[in-house]
């Protein structure tokens, strides 16, 4: 009986106001923490804070995941001179939820002669990698799942392995159409992967480290698309391009290519499974996004510009998470605008550009940012 | 549990074939493309026609001349009016009737207006087919306000019915000439945009530069006409050689290319736009007073012997010829479609490029299914 | 040195030609107004078709419940699908004399092509087309339609 009672005199409260808690999360789960341990053991404590954060992303996850499609939908219905969804509730904003309904309740079709194993497996391969990704990545001031000392490389290895799921699910279709979006999806991946790391490696070279806390932290007083000059800015539209093709979209949707093969690797996907696919699709693209918000344009930081303190101080009011997926939509909707304009690219015609432009492009880039480095030219 | 035939045939002799089509987003209807391949390079291609085989020349032979028009609506469907005009011609040629040049001059617009819009939608199409799906909307969206125009005078959008033998089923709206023209002046500003989305484009020049090459001996020998066949210098131009309607009297030039690819048949087809809108404005303020149509006999009979009369649709040459044993129906009527002869050409220059360019190049035949298999 | 300036000069052409393309849909875009969409259902009732537009075939009536339709049989004869049936009667004139009417003029909608040739070879104009365009109904059988209403007669003065 007394432990209890001594236990909720002595239960930790919040160090700030609560509605300051919008600008520093840190608070907020630091209290978490030392109530839950106040009832748990360690050991159960550090279990709980992991089904909470799981929970929390899963939740996440699905929430942007929708919110994209439905974004998407009505990015490209505007560019297109239509209105998009329109029907299901106003302006058509629940129009994803009854699509997800629609895909939870459709037929999973059994394909005659597929491998079923592996045939089952790829959609979770994929939709784990993404998962995975988003785990690392610093949404606001100390709301940041796990924070790497190695993120950038965790974030881009895991997100890759993606394509595993890819690759599997057009090898055991039994399709050929399957198969010809499988193998182009990993001719793709193996070559772009290289322009993403590098790109990412330019700005690592004026971060000097690779934790994404400490890159969002670098960009105080500027962020690296600014500090960085003109490799920077070359190295964020080598990231678009390369990230955009990682992610099998855009013009370089060359997997599923659909006037070409239908719908590529995921031809022989029905319902909830096919609903994984297109899920990890709009979830990677927020990844890359995100990564890109962080690496580039600073992240969940504010917009601060050298020593106007009146105008910093401005800035600072918005709170960091509205920064946060203010910039990764500003990247989202930049990848979305390029997929509805240009036409698609053919296969070897990817990989000269990525070998052939990219590639020699960033080398120099790369060169040219850590002379900036090493002169002490950056801002 | 069975047991799984081995495939004992060496590598080399082993063909990758993916059948595109009947049912396939780029084929544009019910085409069926037996594609060998190898890795992503096209081996053959096979065609195999008639999945929508309709029957539309027997037919004729049991119905009545002017009962025969609306089926020539239903075989090129996006150039429906110009398939109409075909067979009023050959009837009025084997009748030897004057046709007053008020339905002339009205018949010449209406065509060019269908050559725009099937224009409109092949480069529509063309877009997407090439993945930028963004055109598909934009060149509906023009074409829709044609498909008006048809609309208020015709009462039908694409199957129009609106020729008969000896004239037209009814007079111009009185909103025509305002419309035609009002649209004309929104389509030169837009067709420029059309440009800048798609033939200017870096993308779009690697996708169709030097792919799909089609010489000139190779158009001539496969019959190809139209605009594919003007693309590779083949001067096939029927409203040119052969002047029907109201042809003979608007200034126009013959659209010719000699490169034969891809971004030829292309450019052929953007170019053609722009001269269909030159000859809609010579016309559109000169149209004659007169009647819309001649009196024709309640029952229609054509004198006995053979007619063809051809003319230019927006993918070619269409020839209709017609035999008649002197009744009130024909004896048989055989449709030269352009459809079929530029379809037999794929085979010939898409081999050896890869599956894209395959999609690319049949794009850019701009094939109608209906009208290959009638 | 002139294969790098030719290089460098291929990207910045193609990166131009990108940015053109890019600058129409993005100018669509921030221009809600081009949208041409109509809203077909909530708009139904202000939705105004052109008045040649070929809906289906009807026989107007007017006030009194006549129509012009003689039963001659043209519009059957000249329809190219046998849309058209049409049963006669033979009825009897006030002054006694036995005269052919139509009783009833039977048009199968889903068998018509909407070639007009009925309409336009009536010798009495008694048909016309009419702007109803939503045909779909649950039972086929529906698709077939009396054109004359019950109880209707010929209009004085048509032959």
């Amino acid at each position: 009986m007394l432990p209890d009672i001594v236990a909720l005199t002595t239960s930790p409260s919040l160090s700030v106001p609560w509605w300051k808690v919008v600008y520093d999360f840190s608070s907020l789960t630091e209290w978490i923490d030392a109530s839950l341990h106040n009832y748990m053991s360690p050991f159960w404590t550090t279990i709980t804070e992991m089904l909470i954060i799981g929970v929390l992303i899963l939740l996440f996850y699905a929430v942007i995941g929708l919110f994209l499609v439905y974004a998407e939908r009505k990015v490209c219905a505007f560019m297109q001179n239509r209105l998009g969804p329109n029907r299901v509730g106003p302006f058509g904003i629940f129009q994803t939820i009854a699509d997800l309904f629609k895909l939870l309740f459709k037929e999973l079709i059994p394909i005659k002669n597929a491998d079923g194993f592996l045939f089952n497996l790829a959609p979770f391969i994929v939709i784990i990698a993404s998962f995975m990704a988003i785990a690392a990545i610093p949404f606001a001031k100390g709301l940041h799942a796990i924070d790497l000392n190695i993120g950038v490389l965790y974030v881009m290895a895991v997100s890759a392995m993606g394509v595993i799921g890819v690759l599997l699910a057009g090898w055991s279709s039994n399709n050929k159409y399957s198969l010809i979006g499988a193998m182009r999806s990993g001719a793709q991946i193996v070559s772009y992967e290289l322009s993403v790391g590098l790109s990412i490696i330019t700005i690592i070279i004026l971060a000097g480290s690779m934790q994404l806390s400490v890159i969002v932290e670098a960009q105080r007083d500027g962020w690296f698309i600014f500090k960085g000059h003109i490799p920077a800015f070359i190295a964020f539209i080598v990231f678009l391009i390369s990230s955009t093709a990682e992610t099998n979209r855009g013009p370089f949707d060359l997997a599923e290519a659909e006037s070409e093969l239908t719908a590529g690797y995921h031809t022989e996907y029905s319902g909830i499974k096919f609903a994984f696919f297109f899920l990890a699709e709009y979830i990677n693209m927020f990844i890359v996004a995100s990564i890109a918000a962080t690496v580039f344009l600073g992240g969940w930081m504010p917009f601060h510009v050298g020593h106007w303190v009146g105008f910093n101080y401005i800035m600072d009011f918005i709170p960091p998470f509205i920064w946060y997926i203010g910039k990764t939509f500003f990247v989202i909707f930049l990848m979305m605008w390029f997929k509805w304009t240009f036409p698609r690219l053919r296969i070897d015609q990817l990989l000269t550009l990525e070998w052939k432009y990219l590639l020699p492009i960033n080398l120099v880039n790369v060169l040219i940012m850590a002379f900036i480095v090493l002169m002490g030219w950056h801002f | 549990m069975e047991e799984k035939e081995i495939i004992t045939t060496p590598d080399e002799e082993q063909e990758y074939v993916i059948n595109m089509g009947p049912q396939h987003p780029s084929t544009h209807g019910v085409l069926r493309l037996l594609v060998s391949l190898k890795g992503e390079k096209v081996k053959s291609i096979q065609p195999h026609v008639g999945y929508i085989h309709s029957g539309i020349e027997k037919m004729c032979e049991s119905i009545t001349y002017p009962q025969i028009i609306h089926l020539t609506d239903r075989m090129d469907y996006i150039s429906a009016h110009i398939n109409n005009e075909a067979v009023c011609l050959n009837v009025e040629k084997a009748l030897e009737i004057d046709i007053p040049d008020r339905i002339k001059v009205i018949r010449t617009i209406m065509s060019e207006l269908t050559r725009l819009q099937s224009h409109q939608l092949w480069w529509a199409c063309f877009g997407m087919d090439l993945g930028g799906l963004t055109c598909f909307f934009y060149g509906l969206r023009d074409r829709e306000k044609i498909l008006d125009i048809f609309e208020e005078t015709c009462g039908g959008r694409m199957i129009v019915s609106y020729n008969c033998p000896g004239g037209l089923m009814y007079d111009i709206h009185p909103n025509f000439q305002k419309r035609v023209k009002d649209f004309i002046k929104y389509f030169r500003k837009i067709l420029p945009e059309y440009d800048q989305l798609l033939t200017g484009n870096v993308i779009f020049h690697e996708r169709s530069r030097g792919i799909g090459k089609l010489t000139k001996e190779d158009a001539i020998s496969f019959g190809v006409t139209g605009p594919t066949g003007r693309a590779s210098g083949f001067s096939c131009d029927v409203r040119k050689h052969e002047p029907y309607s109201a042809y003979d009297r608007v200034q126009f030039k013959e659209i010719l290319h000699t490169e034969g690819d891809t971004f030829a048949r292309y450019i052929a087809r953007i170019d053609e736009m722009w001269e269909s809108m030159n000859i809609i404005e010579q016309l559109i303020d000169n149209i004659p007073e007169g009647p819309f149509a001649v009196k024709m006999k309640p029952v229609i009979k054509l004198p006995e012997g053979e007619y063809y009369q051809r003319v230019e649709t927006a993918r070619g040459e269409l020839g209709v010829y017609i035999i008649s044993d002197g009744n009130k129906n024909p004896y048989r009527v055989k449709f030269r479609s352009p459809n079929f002869s530029n379809l037999s050409v794929l085979n010939h220059i898409a081999s050896g490029f890869k599956i894209a360019d395959l999609v690319a190049i049949g794009g850019s035949l701009d094939l109608i299914i209906p009208d290959i298999d009638r | 040195m002139r294969s790098i300036i030719n290089y460098l000069k291929e990207i910045i052409f193609g990166v131009w030609s990108l940015l053109k393309g890019m600058k129409v849909t993005g100018s669509y875009f921030f221009r809600p107004g081009t949208i041409v969409t109509q809203k077909y259902p909530s708009n139904r009732k202000d939705l105004v078709m052109f008045d040649r537009f070929k809906g289906e075939v009807v026989m107007p009536h007017n006030e009194k419940n006549e129509h012009k339709c003689t039963g001659c049989g043209i519009c059957e004869l000249n329809c190219p699908n046998g849309t058209i049936e049409i049963i006669s009667k033979t009825i009897i004139t006030e002054d006694g004399k036995k005269k052919k009417a139509i009783d009833k003029h039977i048009y199968r909608l889903s068998m018509c092509t909407f070639c007009a040739l009925c309409v336009k070879t009536c010798p009495s104009n008694a048909l016309a087309f009419s702007q109803k365009f939503e045909h779909a109904v649950f039972n086929r059988a529906l698709l077939i339609k009396t054109l004359n209403k019950p109880g209707s007669q010929l209009m004085k003065g048509v032959e």
